[in-house]
């Protein structure tokens, strides 16, 4: 049995401690952010962050969380209130299938923790762990750059 | 008719109206009618496929509480085709789309259009619930008029309500008793005038990106429903690999295992949870013993392995008479290596049997194809059969969709009463989808002193691109089966659209050509349709070619393009993406730096782009770097132009990874492309700087599928723009870091 | 007495004033560069090959730079020195150096100017060069696109940022010359031996150096450091569980992977990217001397390699014993069998007869088995990516997905149930090390 903070709330796990992180969030928790991709920690579809930090899903097993902060998709925004990153990927319409898009959104959101005033190369190199197969990464990139502007613009008010 | 999960059924919840479809040809062909036209003896055929399925509720039903639902043949691939089919709908039936359910792809519910592929949907089915909306509206009009007391031409309509000049109102719903909704629509139907459009052609935000962007329930691969089982799979490890023998207990006795299933060399494990299912499905691994007899073909030799083997060889076009005299003549060889869909989620699949009955959820490309292969399959009758199309990642064609569906309908047969959940796991997803094939090409040309091509001569070899299920065998645990199924024989697709030949006619105007598709049976491995066909390889050949020849008569590559061609939307689009992009003939670049541009009309009869673009050459490593890239587009009336612009970006970024990158391989006895490792495509640092596509809409026209457009002319493009940026041609594919290393030397 | 202070003042004047004389190199004139065209492609072949023995570009291109245009941070005990603009730039590159002028750059580390170079730039090997050779390099970097690109002035603290002091430095341990070819040796030997000292600069990383930054003559290849990476021994010192044969050192350099020892990484998977690009004969002739170095008995070698190879199959779990050692277990978070389980033996595990991802089983791992935990927590930390657009095995780095705590159980983990060398000391320091190191 572990105890995992995902999201805010605090979950009792039965599985095995080695078992990796995806499971237990697509299947225990039911939550669908994150995807399985390749298992291999490859592609960044099941991109989540610990302690802020973008992690893959598929490769961490659950005994490593005890105590840490786990923060999918699902926690930064709603369909009725989608989170400012999620706000700037609809508003460039950044998708095509959309698989890959949850580990898309969820990398950006440590980008923006980060690297708030990323230059456009190292935008790409945060990024570059990802990938999408239909070719969205020009949408996924403007996305991006709203998001941090945004976000930057947001500070400023503030 | 008696399907289990039958119209009736569904619609019954909602308590509306049903009426069953009086009639169901069989599935269509790959490549159906143009959508519009005259049939026999000039009676106006319907439009797109209510030509095959007129009724009006078979494609749009309203309901008495005002709402309509739209039942779409064909499903979301992840191009935004529900959103268009949303907006054809809104537009004509004047409803908001807050009004509208659509229904995709699902054998209980939806017409039969067959595939969703070859670009059609737009000109198939969203021409069709276009039609049917705008007589459904027409219908309730005259209904209106009648309630009303009024003229019909008087009658206002906005958002389901019908006003008359004195005031006086009814609702769609009001006029549901009374409508007929099950005649077939009338052929003198009129769509609006694109002069009163509110919502084609209008900005319009996908239906499915808030959903998907937020971790709704969106996938096959998000669906628990109550009771779900996990499976797993174990293939073989190679193509003629034969179980020979397993110990099956190991894997039986562990935690949460249900049931090892096996038939043949079909393996699979059912557990409770889906971690359980892998760590079963690894001990069952290490538990196999194969008898691999797998052969294949050393894959540097591949395409002269392939051209030795027989072929059926078909003259597609015999114009004028060859060996003119001319300038200057060139010849060329072009060849491309077999490549992978490889989509980012693996395939999944979930089945579940009910008595006799079987209902599959698949991301599938063709739900009653499938239908039609599982009831081979399982021997069991096709209307006991229910495929529902559910949303998976983007396919570009037929990948391990319509495989892990089989897999999960064997599985739910063994393990009655339970929804079953099968996922493929990467290596088995990359290792045994069907490939796009490896194909080559010969072409030779000779242009006069005019600058003009006299002759034209073009051969291309290739497989089938199309081993879709019809059959069992097609569905991969159909081979593995102690009885097998054979694999359907290849045929090929027959022009105008082609298969390997796709596109293998050139647009341009030549007085004297001859172009020979040589259709080779023997398919060393396993392969069917990706995204474009034949059309990426016999563009990237035509247009790397047709700078060639311009380079041979001294012109430049635009210009020498439009001197051969006359179909005005053709040159229309070439010259918007030249002064799109500052096209300038020898244009001063840095050195290692290089502009191509490259055009096609999809099929010849879809949508036109062209595209252009810069890029550089690192001379040290031989990787090429894409900056400025700019595309036009036309496919005819643009419903939704932002969609029209995705899905051109997203080609053209695929067919970049495509043509720098792709090639599955293989050892002698095994695929060995399984992974991002082993098959890498491309990531963000090597993404152009900038794509911007630029759409001409012809709002008099019809719809041209837009999908595929962009594969070939993005291919050819970068091999005319590294050609300029090195001075050398490269003209076998993919144009990876150690193949233009090895062309351009130190 | 105060005639032997004299005596002791004018011995160090005249010594001051010679050693001066002794380190004043001239300026050789620049010339105006020669048409790229003009070079026999012949000899720019030649010299590109060599340049990729010598891993040229590696030190002369900063992350993401243009190739040869300098930039590139040479981290040194003495600070940061950073690699120079060798295109043709006739600015900011070498495009007004001359070939003598290149020549004496190489053989005694000075630039055109007469400048002395600091010997982060191994010119104490490259001075072994024959002429021939460094003009073949000379005619390939001379074709080479120019970049404009000013260079970047060292950070080094005084006094060491007198450049003096390199000349002083050489007066200690630079030996000019030529390499005397064994005639006890094939002529291969011979080859791999000068393509490795000379140009290769194989010792500069893989042997120890003494306080002053000068490799230890003495302990030639008996291991050293590179980055924070631990260069390994290459002679009878090396710890790796399969003896270095000479097919062996030749696929890890020429293919990039060896199933004996797995894969280049940290600063060695360039110098392998590079080697991929040398004539297949140059790099088996390297192969033939960096293997002597651990004895000259191939076959014995390789029997033993095999015995290891066998043992490393056998120590590779599987994912059924992995659940049975963890599948219950109420184990904590920082329980290394755990975190192995669940995190590596994904890829790290044997069985199975599909084609898969199959990194080299980890008892044979060189990082396993070093005496230095250091590569091994690199490699967790950053995993394993391949050149850009390349194929090659990927690993995910787990910086951010374990805690330090965790990632000390993890190596000793693998430590204890992969090598049969002793356990690690201090990992937990090592640790706190790489990750300065590799950055945020």
């Amino acid at each position: 049995m572990a105890t995992l903070t995902v999201n805010g709330k605090q979950h009792n796990i039965d599985a095995a401690p080695s078992t990796p992180l995806l499971y237990v969030l697509r299947n225990d928790l039911k939550l669908n952010g994150a995807k399985y991709g390749c298992g291999l920690g490859q592609c960044g579809s099941c991109t989540v962050l610990v302690d802020k930090e973008p992690v893959y899903a598929c490769v961490t097993p659950i005994s490593v969380l005890e105590g840490r902060t786990i923060t999918t998709l699902e926690g930064l925004g709603t369909p009725e209130n989608p989170g400012p990153v999620q706000r700037a990927f609809i508003a460039e319409q950044a998708a095509q299938c959309g698989y890959c898009i949850p580990g898309m959104i969820v990398r950006t959101q440590a980008l923006i923790e980060h690297k708030p005033k990323a230059t456009e190369q190292e935008i790409r190199d945060y990024m570059a762990p990802n990938l999408c197969r239909c070719g969205t990464q020009v949408r996924i990139l403007r996305a991006i750059r709203r998001a941090l502007k945004e976000t930057r613009t947001a500070e400023v008010v503030r | 008719m008696n399907a289990p999960h039958s119209r009736r059924a569904f619609l019954a919840g909602t308590g509306a109206l049903v009426i069953a479809f009086s009639s169901r040809k069989a599935f269509a062909q790959e490549g159906g009618p143009p959508n519009q036209g005259m049939g026999p003896a000039g009676v106006k055929k319907l439009p797109g496929d209510l030509s095959k399925f007129p009724k009006t509720d078979s494609w749009i039903k309203l309901e008495a509480n005002g709402r309509v639902t739209v039942f779409a043949g064909k499903a979301e691939l992840g191009t935004g085709v529900k959103t268009a089919f949303t907006q054809c709908a809104s537009e004509e039936i004047d409803l908001p789309a807050s009004s509208i359910t659509m229904i995709t792809a699902d054998t209980a519910l939806t017409n039969n259009e067959g595939y969703t592929a070859g670009s059609h949907s737009m000109q198939d089915c969203g021409t069709a619930i276009r039609y049917a909306a705008a007589d459904l509206r027409a219908t309730l009009i005259e209904l209106a008029a009648t309630r009303l007391s009024a003229n019909a031409a008087e009658l206002k309509v906005a958002n389901g309500v019908i006003t008359a000049p004195d005031g006086h109102k009814v609702t769609y719903g009001e006029l549901v008793d009374g409508l007929d909704q099950a005649r077939d629509v009338r052929p003198e139907t009129k769509i609006k005038p694109n002069n009163a459009f509110t919502v084609i052609g209008k900005p319009f935000d996908r239906v499915d990106i808030p959903g998907k962007l937020t971790g709704t329930e969106m996938y096959v691969q998000d669906m628990r429903p109550e009771g779900m089982l996990h499976a797993r799979v174990v293939r073989p490890p190679g193509y003629g690999a034969k179980l020979s023998n397993i110990d099956t207990a190991k894997a039986e006795k562990l935690p949460g295992v249900i049931k090892v299933v096996r038939d043949g060399s079909f393996l699979a494990v059912v557990a409770q949870r889906e971690d359980q299912a892998i760590l079963a499905m690894h001990v069952l691994e290490d538990s196999a013993h194969w008898d691999d007899q797998t052969k294949l073909p050393k894959q540097s030799d591949i395409h002269n392995v392939m051209m030795a083997f027989p072929h059926d060889d078909t003259t597609i076009l015999d114009k004028g008479i060859l060996g003119q005299p001319g300038a200057k003549s060139l010849k060329a060889s072009y060849s491309r290596q077999y490549q992978s869909h490889a989509s980012i989620g693996p395939s999944c699949a979930l089945a579940l049997m009910e008595g006799d009955k079987l209902t599959v959820w698949s991301h599938a490309q063709g739900m009653f194809p499938l239908q039609n292969g599982l009831s081979k399959l399982l021997a069991m009758p096709p209307e006991n059969i229910r495929c529902i199309h559910t949303e998976g990642s983007g396919c570009y064609g037929h990948n391990g969709a319509d495989d892990a569906a089989a897999d999960a309908a064997l599985i739910a047969r063994a393990v009655p009463g339970k929804p079953i959940r099968v996922q493929l796991m990467r290596e088995q997803e990359n290792g045994w989808e069907p490939f796009g094939p490896a194909m080559s090409t010969n072409v030779s040309a000779t242009v006069d002193a005019a600058g003009k091509i006299v002759d034209w001569q073009y051969d291309v070899w290739s497989t089938t691109h199309n081993n879709r299920p019809g059959g069992a065998g097609n569905l991969l645990a159909g081979q593995h089966l102690a009885t097998p199924f054979t694999p359907d024989p290849p045929k090929p697709i027959p022009q105008p659209e082609g298969g390997g030949d796709r596109n293998a006619v050139p647009l341009y105007v030549f007085p004297n050509a001859r172009v020979i598709s040589r259709f080779i049976p023997t398919m060393p491995l396993r392969v069917s349709a990706l995204r474009g066909l034949g059309a990426y390889m016999n563009v990237f050949s035509i247009e790397s070619f047709m700078d060639e020849m311009a380079d041979a008569a001294n012109t430049d590559p635009v210009e020498f393009r439009l001197k051969h061609l006359e179909d005005p939307r053709a040159r229309a689009i070439v010259e918007k993406a030249a002064k799109e992009f500052g096209w300038q003939p020898n244009a001063k670049l840095p050195r290692g730096h290089g502009q191509g541009f490259a055009f096609a009309r999809y099929k010849n009869l879809g949508a036109y782009c062209a595209v252009a673009m810069d890029l550089s050459v690192d001379r040290q490593t031989g990787i090429i770097k894409i900056g400025k890239v700019v595309a036009s587009v036309d496919s005819g009336e643009a419903v939704n132009h932002d969609g029209i612009r995705n899905q051109i970006e997203g080609g053209i970024v695929q067919s970049a990874s495509w043509t720098l990158l792709e090639e599955v391989t293989f050892s002698g006895t095994e695929i060995t492309s399984r992974d991002w490792s082993s098959y890498p495509i491309l990531r963000f640092t090597d993404i152009p700087d900038s794509v911007d596509v630029h759409v001409i809409d012809r709002p008099d026209e019809r719809f041209l599928g837009t999908g595929e457009a962009a594969q070939g002319p993005t291919g050819a493009a970068i091999a005319n723009a590294v050609r300029r940026a090195t001075g050398v041609r490269i003209r076998n594919l993919p144009l990876n870091p150690a193949n233009v290393k090895a062309a351009i030397g130190v | 007495m105060r005639r032997f202070l004299l005596g002791l003042i004018t011995f160090g004047v005249i010594g001051f004033a010679a050693f001066f004389v002794w380190a004043w190199h001239s300026e050789i004139a620049p010339v105006r560069a020669a048409d790229s065209t003009t070079y026999d492609p012949a000899v720019v072949a030649k010299g590109a090959a060599l340049a990729s023995v010598g891993d040229c570009v590696t030190c002369h291109t900063q992350p993401g730079g243009k190739p040869f245009a300098g930039g590139y941070p040479v981290s040194t005990p003495f600070g940061t020195i950073y690699g120079s603009n060798i295109t043709p730039d006739q600015d900011t590159g070498i495009g007004n150096w001359s070939q003598a002028a290149f020549r004496r750059a190489m053989h005694q580390g000075v630039t055109r100017k007469g400048e002395h170079l600091y010997p982060a730039f191994p010119y104490d090997h490259f001075t072994l060069a024959n002429d021939g050779d460094i003009d073949a390099i000379y005619s390939f970097l001379m074709t080479r696109d120019p970049v404009q690109q000013a260079n970047k002035a060292p950070d080094i603290p005084f006094p060491l940022n007198i450049r003096l002091a390199a000349a002083g430095w050489k007066l200690l341990f630079l030996r000019q010359g030529q390499l005397v070819p064994d005639p006890q040796q094939s002529a291969e030997w011979n080859r791999g031996a000068y393509l490795a000292e000379a140009l290769g600069h194989c010792g500069a990383c893989h042997s120890p150096r003494n306080f002053l930054g000068a490799e230890k003559k003495g302990e030639a290849y008996n291991g050293g450091v590179s980055d924070d990476w631990h260069a390994p021994a290459l002679n009878e010192k090396s710890t790796a569980a399969a003896p270095w044969t000479v097919e062996a050192v030749y696929k890890y350099l020429h293919n990039g992977f060896d199933q004996y020892h797995g894969h280049p990484s940290g600063p060695m998977q360039a110098v392998a990217e590079n080697l991929a690009k040398v004539p297949e004969a140059d790099v088996r002739a390297i192969a033939v001397y960096i293997a002597s170095l651990s004895g000259t008995d191939d076959a014995a070698k390789q029997q033993r390699a095999d015995a290891a190879l066998m043992t490393a199959r056998a120590k590779t779990p599987t994912v059924e014993s992995l659940a049975a050692t963890t599948g219950s277990a109420t184990t904590g978070a920082t329980d290394g069998a755990t975190i192995f389980a669940g995190a590596c033996a994904n890829c790290h595990r044997s069985g199975g007869q599909s084609p898969r991802a199959r990194p080299v089983d980890l008892s044979l791992s060189n990082s396993v088995n070093a005496p230095d935990p250091g590569n091994l927590l690199h490699i967790v930390l950053s995993g394993i990516h391949p050149q850009s657009r390349e194929r090659g095995f990927i690993m995910p780095g787990f910086a951010t997905t374990l805690t330090d705590e965790q990632i000390v159980a993890l190596a000793a983990y693998v430590r204890s149930n992969f090598s049969d060398k002793p356990q690690w000391t201090g990992i937990d320091t090592r640790l706190t090390q790489a990750r300065k190191h590799s950055g945020p």
